[in-house]
Formats: structure tokens, sequence, C-alpha cells
């Protein structure tokens, strides 16, 4: 389905992942942020980066994958997304949501 | 898929054995990813996975376990059980899934709260010191119900 995003049309699925990365851009994802009453700061960009760059190389996302990266702490990862720090931070991301159940 | 109304998780680890302590932290990390409250429990045999000297020792049991596929006769073997646990292992890293020790380290970070039962803790003459730092206390069955404190929460024993 289609939804505006940042005076865009973008294409999402029904849980509001974007289908198609190309049309992400920073402002898509500041805007999929406020809606989930996130302020996006250099930490979350830095993060967001992160799972940007390991969706491009096909790497499975994981919570541990999120403790081993170097990037950021399973602790602060909570406290930047809350509700579910993957589910939101792929969201946001552009990316679609991870499957894995760990 | 719509809202869900499980809003928080309380699980009671009763046992020891490897694949009942993944059950429970699989579905407590899975509560939290989803942004589900959780915390565990830990009582009688299941204090053996936050016990700092026993927890990456735990094993898949092979005797009375029809599951396995083994003739009972043969699970009882010395050596079967650790050679069964190390198989399991093996295919656990291969999904990366993480150790015991780690997996509790990302509970406790993702804001799961691990208790220690305080009655099985007493009746194995167990101390403080021997359980693991992400600890968050040891308190009584009954203090564990108050922690059943909103609407949307489920207690399920393992």
């Amino acid at each position: 389905m289609k939804k505006m995003i940042a005076q865009r049309e973008i294409d999402v699925n029904e849980e509001g992942y974007l289908l198609d990365f190309s049309q992400w851009n920073r402002e898509v994802g500041q805007e999929l942020a406020a809606e989930k009453n996130i302020t996006l700061t250099d930490r979350h960009w830095e993060v967001i980066d992160y799972l940007q760059d390991k969706h491009h190389k096909e790497e499975a996302l994981s919570i541990r994958g999120i403790k081993k990266s170097g990037v950021i702490n399973v602790k602060e990862f909570y406290s930047l997304f809350p509700g579910g720090p993957l589910k939101v931070s792929t969201l946001i991301a552009g990316i679609p949501k991870p499957k894995s159940c760990i | 898929m719509g809202e869900t109304k499980v809003k928080k998780m309380l699980f009671i680890l009763s046992k020891g054995t490897i694949e009942n302590a993944y059950a429970a932290f699989v579905m407590a990390n899975g509560a939290r990813m989803e942004g589900i409250d959780a915390e565990i429990f830990f009582t009688f045999f299941g204090l053996e996975a936050v016990q700092k000297k026993k927890l990456e020792h735990l094993h898949v049991a092979t005797v009375g376990n029809p599951a396995m596929h083994i003739p009972t006769m043969l699970g009882g073997l010395p050596g079967m059980e650790a050679f069964a646990t190390k198989m399991m292992k093996k295919e656990m890293e291969k999904l990366d899934m993480p150790p015991v020790g780690e997996f509790l380290e990302i509970l406790s970070d993702s804001g799961c709260k691990l208790w220690g039962c305080k009655l099985a803790v007493d009746m194995f003459h167990l101390e403080r010191e021997d359980f693991i730092d992400e600890l968050d206390g040891i308190i009584t069955i009954g203090d564990f119900y108050s922690r059943a404190d909103q609407e949307g929460t489920h207690l399920l024993f393992i």
C-alpha cells in the first residue's frame, strides 16, 4: 500500500515497513521515527547506518549481532528505540523487519 | 498483524536442562524484542542456569526423553548426555543462538528481570555470590506474584 511520508508517496507493507529501500531518505527516516515518538540523535543515526549496512550486505540482524557490533550495546539500543528495538529501528531505517526469533 | 494484548510475561524456570533454559530465554528475549516486559524466576533445578559455575554446563536430557530417539539404555551410557549436548550446542551456534552466559547478559541488558527463588536457594544451601551478577535478587514466590502488576500479564511455568 501507499503512504505519504515526508511529502513523498512511499510503498509500505501492512505493518508500515518500506518495500523499496530506494524510496528511503533521512527525512523519511525522521518522519517514521516521529510516528514512534522518537527524535533521532547522532547516536540513532549511527545505529541506522549500521543496520542499513548489514542489510545491504545481506547479513541477518539479531540482538546478538547488536551486542557484538561495536556500535552500540544492548542496553543503549533498548533505550534509543523503545517498544521493541530491532522492530522499531529497522522500520525507521527503511529495511525489512528481521525474521529471526532471536 | 494487530497489536498484542500481552503486556508482561512472567516465566518460572524449574528445570536445569539446556532445552528448558533456552525455552525460557528465547521466549523472554522474544517478548522484550516485541516491547513486552519479561521476568524470569529461577527455582529448583532452574537455579543451575544462573549459577556462575554451572550455567555453561547445562545438559540436554537423553534419558526419559522420547523425542531424542535414543533407546533409554543407550541414553544412560557415560558421555551420552555430553555428546548430545555438544551436538545441540553446535546447531544452536549455527542459528546464532548465544551461549547461556551471553544470553543472560543480553536478557539483563534488555531489561528482563532475573530472580532467584528464596526457598530453593535455601534448600540447596546457595549464597548470593554463587549467582551471576545480573541476578536482580532472591525473592519469594509471593514477591514474584506481586510482579504481575498490570493488565495483560501472563505467567508461564517451564
